[in-house]
């Protein structure tokens, strides 16, 4: 009873915060919207037992990207007026596209849970089932592939961004901090021996 | 502590509530045992650090509310409370007073999963750790809502620098923890601390985890916006960063969260490298059964009050970074040494070297 | 511990590729040469990998996310050579252009690897990533000459429609697992021919799929970004992205399309017919109007994959073997029809319209005779290679009962060839603009191009080694 009653709770706030997105005026907003819908799905998640891909939602999407996204977004100097022009322009297809997609997926929905027996409320985990271990346990087995995959698409996501925006500008002073480390005293103090009164070369 | 939890599970088992409820208030009143001595310890934190940077700087620090001034965080406490909040022109008010309660909420939920002694933690789930990251990543929206609602460059300014600090450090750190999850083989962190239950100190992940404990405390260091990674707040630059148009009780409210965040970094790292509640003494013949080799909540205590210590000792003896020092230790520094030392637990789990071996 | 054999080429490539990374990172501009050396050296040893542990019969691995056969290792072979050419060309060109850092032959073998990970992969999310390896890659060459606002723009437009397409292809795939169950190619097979009946989401599982496959080929009308990206890259690049993924689209569409959903061929058959004739249409009624070669040879490309295409609506084992000879042939050609444009450009002036090509004639008689054997190969004159490339993919079609197709595909291919002769027309009867030069190029750089169209002109004349070869490997 309680589960399905948080289930109601975070699923509207989570079409709150989806409209907000859409509805906002202010990017900064939107964004920040976006941050309360991945929270909100993360809690569904956490609903479906499935706490590991619910914590990982709020680490990477929430502690990170949307942190780098709000960043951009701040720093951006958007015209809101004109960025809501479009607005009722492209309405009726945006309507129709949302139409079309709910469809689709309602179909397969209905499809599934008409022609497939195996789809059943799952059974609730076993105490002491550790979704994290579960997942853990077929990513570096059954899928160690491509997992090993999506981490050459990162790798190459590093090389192309730096190639595509590194550049070394002339002139540029960089502090090398092995180098400073390695200083001795002799190298920056020289003791002069001042013999008081008379004049000294320096 | 468990004594008196069960006496409260008794007493509350009396009124005869329904299951739901009674956890509801059971629950909430181990929330309230955790938070109302967080806070104190929170106000007594910084009176602390006064007196203590107060020593080391050869002044004296606060002493003249109450004896040795130590009714002086009470004094502040209500002076802050008194002061009006005054909301900046053109901010964005919704979002302005939102800003130190998600700062205070990601800083208080966290203590959720926090194990104070073997039997007493208010949620002792899995995915602990997990929780531990997410939650305390969720903390730099307070900073960067705090700056931008404020409408003030300074502010802004500073939300900036703190958020990118932020993100860069965290990363340094959640490799830290992998670190300890593959020696603990459990995300839960009363398990992780009951893995380190040895004969001695020796069981305890910081001698082989050096490297990873080093980089966890100053990342924490850098986490928390304390010096000497603390240009977010810069005071000589942009005076005080992204609280600076904050004032009163929602200034307070800043104050706090970074006071509960540094204990517990404290917490956490006394959990994942110290051993947590277990006796630095345990094993040394003729303290065994005795209070001194038997593990508690006060060795937990002790250890915790050093690390805030050297929070504040390193506030009082190292300069501050310049900010792209701070970008280079994290990404250039503590990332690549993170890295390298997984590789060598690897190697050293799979050659059952150190507390690996079975 | 899983069996690593039938990954070997891969795993080798990905090693190949951080060593050349690390490599490359500590070289001076003077002696980026070794990091050309080097990534030719992977290649290599990659394909002395992939003999090495050909398959004599499919083997799948990774419990089953690849699958070694011998169509894979031939496809992979033919994606090697044609890689191994393109950085060949592409050096002089790179040094003179000022472009000649690692991380092009980076990228590139980045992209040889998506290239290779698609041909050899049995799951939908293999396939998926070894596609996203090479389009990222090929994002990334695009915007390559970063001084260049045109390349820029057009790795933009690349980028946006090759994300639309790749989510499209995912939301395909969803659908298909929506309804199977499975994302495992031979798993999918099995169902499809166990279910005859098609119903609404599989059907709508299979259209968003083949909009993704078109998309990576470039079929009408899914070819938007192709003229613009062909124009708007380096030569270099334009080269890549001409040759290689084409081997890359071929495998992608005989995973999904033959391989896993077979069974609902007869509900594909039309849409790809479509897909056919629109892009010989478009493709070569288009191409007479441009001035500019490289967006002409896109325009080219477009009525090619019609053409390959073609032997997919047949669907037949002919059919399938022709349309894999024309693509691998066709990767050849277009190779060697971009490296000739490499061949002319010279510091600071791409040999990209199709007035630079005036009077070649009188310039280099030589390699004006190779333009125009490159030329032939792409309009279809006997006896060179492109003519029994589409000879074979015609009588396939007509053997499958579709009469119209071929007879569409033999018209347009009459239409095309005028814009292919304009070009010999231009190399032998006009005169050169006045302040052309010599050719310039490496001696390596002209023997190879040399070897490359000469190739042409003997698969033209004895194909069916190469044919057989195809029929084999895919039966």
């Amino acid at each position: 009873m309680v589960t399905t009653l948080l289930f109601y709770a975070f699923a509207s706030v989570l079409i709150i915060a989806a409209v907000g997105v859409i509805a906002s005026k202010n990017p900064v907003h939107s964004a920040l919207f976006l941050v309360l819908a991945f929270f909100e799905s993360a809690m569904l998640w956490l609903l479906m037992e499935a706490e590991f891909l619910a914590v990982v939602l709020v680490l990477v999407y929430v502690g990170a990207v949307m942190v780098l996204f709000l960043f951009v977004v701040m720093m951006l100097d958007i015209n809101v007026e004109r960025m809501r022009d479009g607005y009722t322009r492209y309405l009726p297809l945006g309507l129709v596209v949302a139409l079309v997609v709910i469809l689709e997926i309602g179909h397969v929905i209905w499809y599934r849970s008409q022609n497939l027996p195996f789809l059943t409320v799952p059974e609730p985990n076993p105490e002491g089932y550790s979704n994290t271990r579960e997942l853990g346990s077929v990513l570096y087995t059954e899928y160690v592939y491509a997992f090993e995959l999506a981490s050459v698409v990162l790798l190459l996501a590093i090389v192309a961004a730096i190639t595509l925006t590194m550049r070394k500008r002339p002139g540029l002073k960089v502090q090398d901090v092995a180098k400073q480390v390695a200083v001795n005293r002799d190298d920056r103090v020289r003791l002069v021996k001042d013999d008081a009164g008379t004049e000294t070369e320096t | 502590m468990t004594a008196l939890i069960d006496l409260l599970d008794r007493l509350i088992g009396v009124i005869g509530l329904p299951e739901f409820l009674h956890y509801v208030v059971l629950t909430s009143i181990k929330i309230v045992l955790v938070l109302v001595p967080l806070i104190i310890a929170v106000a007594y934190f910084t009176y602390a650090e006064r007196k203590i940077i107060g020593y080391i700087q050869n002044r004296l620090g606060p002493n003249r509310v109450g004896w040795y001034g130590l009714l002086q965080p009470f004094a502040d406490t209500l002076k802050m409370l008194l002061k009006e909040i005054v909301v900046p022109s053109n901010a964005s008010p919704f979002l302005f007073f939102l800003a130190p309660l998600l700062s205070l909420m990601a800083a208080f939920a966290v203590w959720a999963v926090v194990p104070f002694s073997e039997n007493f933690v208010i949620a002792d789930i899995d995915a602990g750790l997990l929780y531990v990251l997410a939650l305390t990543s969720m903390g730099v929206y307070g900073v960067i809502i705090a700056g931008w609602a404020s409408n003030s460059k300074y502010a802004f300014l500073g939300a900036m620098r703190s958020a990118a600090q932020i993100v860069a450090y965290e990363i340094a750190m959640g490799f830290a923890l992998v670190g300890v999850l593959m020696a603990g083989g459990s995300l839960n962190l009363s398990a992780i601390v009951l893995a380190q239950e040895g004969t001695s100190v020796l069981g305890w992940f910081v001698w082989p985890l050096f490297p990873l404990f080093m980089v966890y405390f100053i990342s924490g260091l850098a986490e928390t916006n304390r010096a000497p990674f603390d240009v977010a707040e810069g005071e000589s630059e942009i005076v005080a960063g992204f609280h600076v148009e904050y004032s009163g009780i929602a200034f307070g409210l800043f104050f706090l969260a970074e006071y509960a965040n540094m204990i517990l970094i404290t917490a956490l790292t006394v959990i994942f490298f110290f051993g947590g509640w277990m006796s630095p003494f345990a094993g040394i013949p003729g303290l065994d059964g005795t209070f001194i080799g038997q593990s508690s909540f006060f060795w937990m205590a002790i250890k915790m009050a050093f690390f805030m210590f050297c929070f504040l000792w390193a506030r009082a003896t190292f300069p501050r970074y310049r900010y792209d020092q701070i970008m280079r230790l994290g990404w250039k520094v503590f990332l690549p040494v993170t890295i390298v030392w997984i590789a060598v637990e690897g190697v050293m789990v799979a050659a059952q070297i150190g507390p690996w071996a079975a | 511990m899983p069996d690593f054999t039938p990954a070997a080429a891969e795993i080798f490539l990905i090693g190949a590729i951080c060593v050349v990374l690390l490599v490359d990172v500590f070289l001076t501009d003077e002696q980026r040469r070794l990091t050309f050396r080097l990534a030719i050296l992977s290649i290599v040893g990659a394909a002395a990998c992939s003999s090495y542990f050909a398959a004599t019969e499919s083997v799948t691995g990774f419990s089953g996310s690849i699958v070694a056969d011998p169509m894979s290792d031939l496809l992979k072979m033919f994606a090697y050579l044609v890689v191994a050419l393109v950085f060949l060309y592409s050096r002089d060109y790179l040094v003179r252009a000022g472009l000649f850092k690692g991380e092009f032959f980076i990228l590139g073998l980045f992209g040889l690897l998506g290239i290779v990970v698609m041909i050899s992969a049995n799951s939908m999310l293999t396939l998926y990533l070894g596609l996203e390896i090479l389009s990222l890659s090929l994002y990334a060459l695009v915007a390559f000459n970063r001084n260049s606002a045109t390349a820029a723009e057009s790795a933009m437009k690349y980028f946006v429609l090759g994300a639309i397409a790749s989510g499209t292809l995912l939301y395909g795939i969803s659908m298909l697992y929506g309804v199977t169950g499975t994302i495992r190619l031979d798993e999918l097979a099995a169902y499809f021919t166990t279910t005859a009946t098609l119903d609404v989401p599989a059907m709508l599982g299979l259209a968003f799929v083949i909009v993704g496959v078109a998309f990576k080929f470039g079929a009408v009308p899914f070819h938007m970004w192709l003229p613009d990206v062909y124009e708007g890259a380096p030569a270099p690049v334009t080269l890549f992205i001409g040759s290689a993924p084409k081997i890359a689209a071929f495998a992608l569409a005989w995973r999904v399309l033959v391989e896993a959903l077979g069974g609902l061929h007869d509900s594909w058959q039309d849409m790809i017919a479509l897909l056919s004739v629109l892009s010989l249409a478009i493709g070569n009624v288009v191409a007479i109007a441009q001035t500019n070669l490289k967006r002409m040879l896109a325009y080219s490309t477009i009525s090619h994959v019609g053409f390959i295409l073609m032997g997919f609506v047949a669907g037949t084992d002919t059919g399938l073997a022709s349309a894999m000879f024309y693509t691998v042939t066709y990767a050849l050609t277009s190779a060697a029809a971009f490296g000739m444009i490499i061949l002319l450009s010279r510091k600071g002036f791409e040999a990209e319209r199709l007035e630079d090509f005036k009077g070649l004639n009188e310039r280099s008689p030589w390699f004006a005779f190779m333009m125009l054997i490159v030329m032939f190969s792409m309009a279809g004159v006997p006896p060179f290679v492109g003519f029994y490339a589409k000879l074979v993919v015609l009588e396939s079609v007509i053997d499958a009962g579709m009469l119209w197709l071929a007879i569409a595909g033999v018209a347009f291919a009459v239409i095309g060839a005028f814009y292919y002769l304009r070009v010999v027309w231009y190399m032998y009867f006009d005169q050169p603009a006045e302040n052309e030069v010599a050719l310039d190029a490496d001696l390596d750089l002209r023997v190879v191009l040399s070897a490359n169209v000469l190739a042409l002109l003997a698969l033209g004349l004895f194909p069916g080694g190469l044919l057989d070869l195809c029929s084999r490997v895919l039966s």
